[in-house]
């Protein structure tokens, strides 16, 4: 396979393996989709179902939610400007802008993890209602998701400061970096119906 | 391949700023405008999928020449929104028939399509 | 916890069982001893990544698991047969009657076919291993574990005992205490995940590895039926995912999703289990139309009729597999209307199945039709499949529905299509790849002697069944009116024959093993598809050189060339993937987490979780790019299998 590498192009597709990583990693992502598109809908089967646990409304607090979602854009661009020097064969453009994506990605962590413990001393817990049982499912995978991601850069980090570009090392930080923004477009959805609907209704 | 070998990422900052102008939008749209509910709904989760839309191709770079066209990239995302609006959808409408439960808030429009239900017989 | 509690007590079967297990695993263990086999484990299976040798261990670990389902579906007639006797009581019955379910859907019947696929899709679209090696095997011990977890539970913390669709709120903590409905959770949760990298792995490789000239509308039935399956795995399988870890966080942290208390709704799972649950079904039957195509081409001796109406009807039938889910519960009252929409699409499954049945017979017809053992198989499933599929449309009437639901009409129907469809096709499609995987064909005779008893028995035991049906027996029932007594007795006795069928199928294997002609040409039953280009046994790197395949039955046109995957001035260098110990250890600890989170113990738990993450980064870390086999091994290699 490796007689088919390529001479020009961006390093991570110049290998058939890396071409089918990053195939098999979309075709993961639409699985994904799949994924939290079943916790939306029973976050929205169940919506409004909070027995005697305060109601979405009261709870729910704009500034909050909108620094975590500015929070996470930018770190998505922040990861888009990665890709770029990445592209461009610089590997200190490459860290440094991913390390940026990965702090604006623990403060998001951080404000997450601030507002579930704030809502569950207002008495909404994962065990108070059937509506935040969901909201706490479809949010805290979200987050889980973002815990992972952070794990596993760092990981890509330590490889890249040891080997520098190669087709290998530039094929996982393009994957991470499609996972990444993934994550963000999760995040616009969970904003959107969860946050914005449940202040609303 | 020219545009990577720029020195300005253009592409990322005009999508970067779309899906902060898109997000004010929406904020505004569900807290300070006085739309009527639905309007806003439907509204708001429009501007959602636009931003989705941003992030996928001027970020994910998922049409991009080395991804064969981004052919199989497209074909599995389409299909997975499409099934993402097949499960969501469908749930609503499978589980909101025969279903109250006695809480105010919420649970008034599932009672009104009951009554539907029942005055069509 | 006490041991008392830990384990299952109390029952003569399940004593016998702890038994059996003990012995059976003493034996095997004095055995790899004894012959100083524990390295040969080692390094030629346990560490393997060839999708070969993996395929083996799927078709391998699903007899065993035809066999436990078989046992318990032969307890179950036992009783139904004898409802005096008090053989099982009504908790051993519920416990029986829902492994014997999750096994034979979740256990059987998908990696039987998972096995097949993994052999033969590579070399039928001439790809020397899948796309990712490692993750096949990761797939393949995930499903291991996954039901090895799922099988203890009946010697140790008690079976699952809620049916096999988990129904909430029966299966909520509140009425199913302890750790048998986890054991279930947790071992689909874990084996369904090893499904999901299996679907992407195949769905890369096909799309990726095709041989040079191989068109998507150019490849082998099966191969195609392969990628539609595959498609609906990765869609179907992350619903399946959620559904089993909300109803886990229901279970061990006190949510309230399927609950009757915080305002939970227990239909709500279901919803989404049968919104798995019905793309699943589909996964167990399109590899297996995808392999009676194949058979049936080949023993007519005529090119597959309407190859692209076969193609397009099961994409349609993917596409449909999604829009139907509802009609497994019309009777939950959703209304008219929701259960009109769904009884309409469940009816029109009906056509693009039925084009898939005339295509069959379009092949078959005016063609002269070789009898071997596959074919029977291929040609008993057409009457009786059509027999379950009518019967499903009837089902599917939204009000006939109210009679039928949750009666052994509805027992006797699903039977019908996964037994005629799925099981029928495991049986023909490992006879007809045998040769390939072993170097020798099974015994004719003997394997057309298991296809009567297992064929007559089947409609046996699954005829009356309708009838027992309509005269309003309910499934799962331990004990029966003496109404319903002649029909279930016929029903014990047809099952019976089903088992003798299966005996002497195991039998033909080592019977076939002693005494069978060993293949020497590759090409056992002068074979269309590029599978059978190959030497027998297979070489690891599946082909020396890759042929170019822009044909429909790539191997007839280089038959007719007089063209070989053996091309000695084409030979080059060939890449392949090392043996890891990874996967293996890594589900291992998968396992071990799993089962600590069944009996709740959370420290364990979330010990077992990270060693799982530190083998991921493990991984991370690993930068193997395998080895190349040199062109003078290759050639000593081919002259050897080729006898040149």
């Amino acid at each position: 396979m490796s007689a088919h590498e390529l001479k020009s192009g961006p390093l991570e597709y110049r290998t058939q393996e890396g071409q089918m990583s990053i195939l098999g990693f979309w075709i993961f992502l639409a699985a994904e989709v799949v994924l939290f598109s079943t916790l939306f809908a029973t976050y929205a089967v169940l919506f409004g179902r909070t027995a005697d646990a305060p109601v979405p409304g009261e709870l729910f607090e704009p500034g909050i939610v909108l620094v975590m979602t500015f929070l996470l854009l930018t770190s998505s661009f922040t990861c888009g400007i990665a890709i770029h020097h990445m592209r461009r064969g610089s590997v200190k453009g490459l860290m440094t802008w991913l390390i940026i994506t990965l702090i604006l990605g623990l403060g998001f962590l951080g404000f997450e993890i601030y507002e579930f413990v704030h809502y569950s001393h207002e008495g909404a817990t994962l065990q108070s209602s059937a509506f935040w049982s969901a909201f706490y499912t479809l949010a805290g995978t979200h987050g889980v998701h973002v815990t992972l991601g952070i794990g596993w850069a760092v990981l890509l980090l330590i490889q890249l400061a040891k080997r520098g570009l190669t087709p290998v090392t530039s094929r996982k930080v393009f994957i991470i970096s499609l996972y990444w923004h993934f994550l963000d477009v999760i995040w616009i959805f969970i904003f959107t119906s969860v946050y914005l609907i449940g202040m609303v209704v | 391949m020219a545009e990577h070998s720029k020195r300005f990422p253009i592409n990322h900052i005009i999508g970067f700023v779309l899906s902060i102008v898109l997000t004010l939008l929406a904020a505004w749209a569900a807290l300070g405008s006085d739309l009527p509910v639905k309007w806003i709904i439907a509204g708001i989760m429009t501007l959602a999928v636009i931003q989705a839309g941003i992030q996928l191709f001027m970020f994910m770079h998922m049409t991009e020449r080395e991804s064969g066209g981004g052919h199989v990239p497209w074909n599995m995302m389409f299909h997975g929104f499409v099934l993402a609006a097949i499960i969501v959808a469908g749930s609503l409408f499978t589980m909101s028939f025969g279903f109250t439960h006695d809480h105010d808030d919420g649970g008034s429009h599932q009672q009104e399509e009951q009554q539907e239900e029942h005055s069509g017989h | 916890m006490k041991l008392d509690e830990f384990f299952v007590t109390g029952e003569p079967l399940v004593y016998g069982g702890m038994v059996s297990i003990v012995l059976v695993t003493s034996a095997v263990i004095f055995l790899l001893t004894y012959f100083k086999r524990w390295g040969w484990l080692w390094r030629e299976w346990l560490t393997t990544v060839d999708h070969k040798k993996i395929g083996i261990m799927y078709i391998l670990s699903a007899l065993a698991m035809l066999f436990r389902g078989g046992m318990d579906a032969l307890m179950m007639r036992i009783q139904l047969a004898f409802p005096n006797m008090n053989f099982l009581n009504a908790q051993h019955y519920d416990e029986i009657f829902t492994t014997h379910g999750t096994i034979m859907i979740i256990f059987m019947a998908m990696p039987f076919l998972i096995g097949l696929m993994n052999i033969i899709v590579p070399l039928q679209i001439g790809a020397r291993d899948f796309a990712f090696p490692y993750v096949n095997a990761l797939s393949f011990w995930s499903f291991f574990f996954g039901a090895m977890l799922f099988n203890i539970s009946f010697v140790i913390g008690g079976s699952p005992d809620a049916g096999w669709t988990s129904y909430t709120p029966l299966s909520g903590a509140a009425m199913s205490p302890g750790p048998g409905q986890n054991f279930y959770l947790m071992g689909l949760q874990l084996s369904g995940i090893g499904t999901l990298a299996t679907g992407i792995n195949l769905m890369v490789t096909i799309l990726k590895m095709r041989a040079p000239g191989m068109k998507l509308f150019k490849m082998p039935i099966f191969t195609w039926s392969t990628l539609v399956t595959c498609f609906i795995i990765i869609f179907a399988f992350p619903i399946l995912t959620v559904a089993l870890a909300l109803l886990t966080i229901d279970r061990i942290f006190g949510a309230q999703f399927f609950t009757v208390t915080g305002e939970g709704m227990p239909m709500m799972w279901a919803n989404l289990f049968w919104m798995w649950g019905h793309p699943e079904v589909y996964i167990v039957i399109l590899p297996a139309f995808g392999i009676f195509s194949e058979v049936i081409a080949t023993f007519a001796r005529k090119r597959l009729f309407g190859y692209h109406a076969m193609v397009w009807s099961m994409i349609l039938i993917a596409g449909l597999s999604f829009l139907v889910w509802v009609h497994h519960f019309f009777t939950m009252g959703a209304g008219a209307f929701v259960n009109s929409v769904f009884s309409v699409s469940t009816m029109l499954i009906a056509v693009p199945t039925g084009v898939k049945i005339f295509n069959w017979l379009a092949t078959l017809y005016k063609s002269k039709i070789e009898f071997t053992t596959p074919m029977m198989w291929s040609l008993a499933f057409i009457p009786s499949f059509v027999l379950g599929g009518v019967t499903g449309v009837m089902l599917g009437m939204a009000a006939a529905d109210y009679q039928f639901h949750n009666s052994y009409f509805l027992i006797a129907h699903f039977h019908y299509v996964l037994i005629a469809g799925t099981v029928f096709a495991c049986f023909a499609g490992l006879e007809y790849w045998y040769p390939k995987m072993f170097g020798h064909k099974l015994n004719e005779r003997i394997g057309k002697l298991a296809f009567w008893f297992f064929v007559i028995g089947f409609h046996v035991t699954f005829f009356p069944q309708y009838f027992v049906g309509l005269d309003g027996m309910p499934r799962r029932v331990f004990y029966i009116i003496p109404e319903w007594m002649p029909l279930n007795v016929i029903s014990t006795v047809g099952a019976f024959g089903m088992g003798v069928g299966f005996a002497i199928f195991v039998f033909n294997i080592y019977y076939s093993y002693r005494n069978s002609k060993r293949e020497k040409t590759g090409d056992s039953w002068d074979g269309r598809t590029l599978e059978w280009a190959t030497p027998t046994p297979v070489p690891f790197y599946n082909f020396a050189t890759v042929p170019h395949a822009d044909k429909y039955d790539a191997f007839l046109d280089m038959k007719e060339k007089g063209e070989t995957t053996f091309e000695e001035e084409k030979l080059e260098p060939i890449h392949m993937p090392s043996n890891t110990g990874q996967p293996i250890i890594m589900m291992a600890i998968a396992a071990f987490a799993s089962f600590a989170l069944i009996f709740e113990w959370i420290t364990l738990a979330v010990i077992g979780l990270v060693g799982v993450l530190i083998m991921m980064g493990i991984r991370s870390f690993d930068y193997d790019e395998g080895y190349h086999v040199e062109v003078d091994e290759i050639k000593r290699i081919e002259r050897d299998a080729r006898g040149l």
